[in-house]
């Protein structure tokens, strides 16, 4: 029977929550209350993750989908507008992130033996290459504002011609879906970007104020997971938006 | 009787003020939060319900307009599914009991678990702005070319709402599932686990699994109003069907959001009342899985017309009718558990054979418009709006309010009047029949679903909707005025007022802040009521 409720003063709640209780119980000052233990804390943690990235998977996975079925009924127009974008670029913000993952995956390992040096340095590196990327981002979607590439009412594909003349330029129907998905698509991984920079921003003072041990570094590790996703994210939009023209070769 | 010092230590008395609610990461504080706003979003759905009824009393449109009327259907789906139903509930019973019933202090995020309330209200704020300024009159289903070109009211903002609502319901479903993986208590093996926390398990892989998926297409249709990306516009060769795919991917298995929990409440209540251990336990318990994989594959049902192939549909179809195995499997082994029991006719026993009625209609409707012949002649007529009321309102409801009852002395550690809940549930089940009985038979004769004038001969049965509709209202009166009633005056709770068995019902009514005075260990099945085999209980 349940009829020990006038224990509840004197019993574990209480114990547990003292001033002094953490410290004299051995328990680490990381650990929170609902937790029996750090491993069950840290288990808890990138078990979250995993489930977050599982519905970021479903949220790209809806785009993924509408690029499929728009790549099937107009396969001429996503060759032609394929090769409106700039693979070099493209290709240097794969280069970019591809390091960027390997600086983070540095950062967690500084985190597991406890180098607060190296830990600070491989986040910087980590935030100072997720700033590329969207720098050079940034002029990838300027140049296609100049190009006219933009869906919507000021669609205007022209190409500019060394003496600046203008050169119109006839994409096959169904281009502007095409364009619609790319800025799409890569809208929302850039602002996955800038929240994962942000992120990491928040772990470098936490780092730097030597908030992490060997013994407790949950979040680096799972912010790192994130960005992993991130990174994962645009190694699948980088053939499916850049390389497709060159892909199927010479059609049209 | 409680006593002054059991006061003190509960979760309802420690830090006492508005803040300290209004910052609170305790999981049964936030269940109480949520279960004050959705009570709000209840009635404000019903009002916009009670003006459809108005409106349908006559055949001819005189109440409302037919741009209010348009509204009036839009606003008070939009708020029943994903400010009501949605949320029900996952957000209060099962945010107060998921702990408790897993032997833990609380949910694995406490933050998350707030954070989740406040985009829940941030939603509701957000919806309300767009009731002040017109409304919208989409239809709750948005669709495209429509919601995306066409409409001239706030759909980039009631999408917006919903958008940040779904948020809400993904960070809700995503804590349970770490919950329920990471935070079991030593001993509470899976096959342990209440059959509440199997269900709630069930709805939040939905949860996490389709709730982005609405996200990001409504995302696309705020897209394509506010920057002219015409990802369903025809004009620049989109296809506004992929839209209604992308849309009921998630939305049909919203609906076993919303039913899931409520069967997870219906298996707690039905052994309670029987003082029976549920009869087939594990098949009880993977039928909800089966229910939430299957729901996944069901969805182009709602596109038998809508220029999907027939081979398609065909398939969709199969899979369609499927589902009624997992769902006749619960309710045989329901009527088997009861079968034989000592069944204790208290109040939430009349909330589950209520359920149980009213479900079985509402499943079986359910297999007439999975039949695609049948459907063409059905579809968007009234039998649809009957059918997914049965399920919703009979359904869901039904469950809540159950289950409301059942742990109400739990969670506020008071006793509401037995009497009145008897009537109500009652007023609701004869109500809730006479709204939505005649719908059926209105949609078997042609009246088609959102149109606010009809002809001259399906007035009787529009009649007899609305005064079913006011009893209904009648019957969620009085709970309101019962259970508020029981705060100031009512009776302390004992531990465990209905000498059920489960965690939940070992400790104090209502709970202290850690739920647990010591840390628990389980060393029994879940609904051991054999008396053979009882053994001393904490």
């Amino acid at each position: 029977m349940a009829d020990t409720t006038t224990g509840a003063a004197t019993g574990h709640a209480m114990a547990t929550h003292a001033p002094t209780g953490h410290g004299a119980h051995g328990h680490h000052p990381r650990l929170q209350h609902h937790f029996y233990s750090m491993e069950q804390q840290l288990e808890a943690s990138t078990l979250g993750m995993w489930v977050f990235l599982v519905t970021e998977i479903m949220f790209f996975g809806g785009l993924f989908m509408a690029y499929i079925v728009y790549r099937t009924m107009y396969p001429l127009a996503w060759v032609e507008s394929s090769r409106e974008l700039n693979v070099l670029m493209g290709g240097t913000n794969t280069a970019v992130l591809i390091c960027s993952s390997l600086t983070m995956v540095l950062a967690v390992r500084c985190a597991q033996v406890g180098s607060r040096k190296g830990l600070v340095t491989s986040l910087i590196a980590t935030i100072l290459l997720g700033s590329v990327f969207l720098v050079v981002k940034f002029f990838e979607y300027k140049a296609k504002f100049a190009h006219g590439l933009v869906p919507g009412p000021y669609w205007d594909p022209h190409a500019v011609a060394a003496d600046g003349t203008l050169q119109r330029i006839t994409l096959p129907f169904g281009s502007e879906i095409f364009f619609a998905l790319y800025f799409i698509m890569t809208g929302i991984h850039a602002a996955h970007m800038i929240v994962g920079i942000g992120l990491m921003t928040v772990i470098l003072v936490m780092s730097a104020k030597g908030r992490f041990s060997a013994e407790y570094y949950n979040p680096v590790e799972i912010s790192g997971l994130y960005w992993h996703f991130v990174d994962i994210v645009w190694i699948f939009l980088f053939p499916l938006l850049y390389l497709l023209g060159y892909h199927l070769g010479n059609v049209g | 009787m409680s006593t002054p010092d059991t006061e003190r230590h509960s979760y309802l008395d420690a830090p006492y003020g508005l803040k300290a609610w209004l910052l609170t990461k305790d999981h049964k504080r936030i269940a109480m939060l949520y279960l004050m706003s959705i009570t709000v979003f209840f009635a404000i759905g019903g009002m916009f319900a009670a003006g459809i009824r108005i409106e349908l009393l006559t055949p001819k449109g005189d109440f409302v307009t037919a741009d209010l009327y348009n509204k009036l259907f839009t606003m008070h789906g939009i708020v029943m599914i994903f400010f009501f139903l949605i949320p029900s509930i996952p957000a209060t019973l099962g945010n107060f009991l998921i702990p408790i019933m897993c032997g833990t202090k609380d949910l694995a995020f406490p933050r998350i678990n707030l954070l989740s309330w406040y985009l829940y209200v941030a939603g509701g704020v957000i919806l309300l702005s767009v009731v002040a300024m017109g409304g919208v009159d989409t239809g709750w289903t948005f669709y495209t070319p429509y919601s995306s070109t066409a409409s001239i009211t706030n759909v980039s903002l009631a999408a917006t709402g919903a958008f940040v609502a779904g948020f809400s319901s993904i960070l809700t479903g995503f804590n349970f599932i770490v919950t329920i993986h990471r935070m079991r208590a030593p001993g509470l093996t899976w096959f342990r686990l209440p059959l509440f926390v199997w269900a709630h398990y069930a709805t939040s892989l939905v949860m996490i699994l389709g709730t982005p998926v609405v996200a990001i297409t409504l995302t696309l249709i705020v897209a394509e109003r506010t920057l002219h990306l015409g990802i369903f516009d025809p004009r620049v060769g989109g296809d506004p069907v992929l839209f209604q795919h992308l849309f009921w991917f998630y939305s049909h298995p919203a609906v076993y959001i919303m039913i899931l929990p409520g069967m997870g409440v219906m298996s707690e209540l039905v052994s309670a009342m029987s003082r029976k251990q549920v009869f087939g336990y594990s098949f009880v318990a993977f039928s909800s899985l089966a229910i939430a994989v299957i729901g996944f594959l069901v969805w182009g049902h709602h596109l038998f017309v809508s220029s999907q192939s027939a081979y398609a549909g065909l398939v969709f179809s199969i899979i369609t009718m499927l589902v009624a195995v997992p769902s006749a499997v619960k309710t045989f082994n329901w009527a088997a558990t009861m079968y034989k029991g000592s069944v204790s006719w208290e109040s939430p026993t009349f909330w589950v054979v209520g359920f149980m009625g009213l479900f079985a209609i509402g499943g079986l409707t359910g297999l007439f418009l999975a039949t695609m012949g049948l459907d063409i002649a059905l579809h968007d007529t009234y039998f649809v709006v009957a059918h997914f009321h049965y399920i919703m309102v009979g359904g869901a409801i039904m469950a809540f309010m159950g289950g409301l009852h059942f742990w109400w002395p739990k969670m506020t550690g008071r006793m509401f009047n037995e009497t009145f809940a008897k009537i109500s549930a009652v007023l609701v089940f004869l109500g809730f029949n006479l709204t939505f009985f005649p719908q059926f038979i209105l949609g078997y004769m042609g009246m088609p679903r959102r149109y606010y004038a009809y002809p001259d001969e399906f007035q009787v049965l529009n009649v007899a909707s609305s005064l079913g509709a006011s009893i209904l209202a009648l019957g969620y009166l009085l709970p309101a005025i019962y259970f508020t009633y029981s705060l100031v005056k009512g009776k302390a709770a004992p531990a465990n007022p209905w000498g059920a068995k489960g965690l939940e019902w070992t400790i104090p009514s209502p709970p202290p802040t850690f739920n647990f005075d010591r840390d628990v260990v389980v060393t029994e099945p879940a609904y051991d009521y054999n008396p053979s085999r009882e053994v001393h209980v904490g």
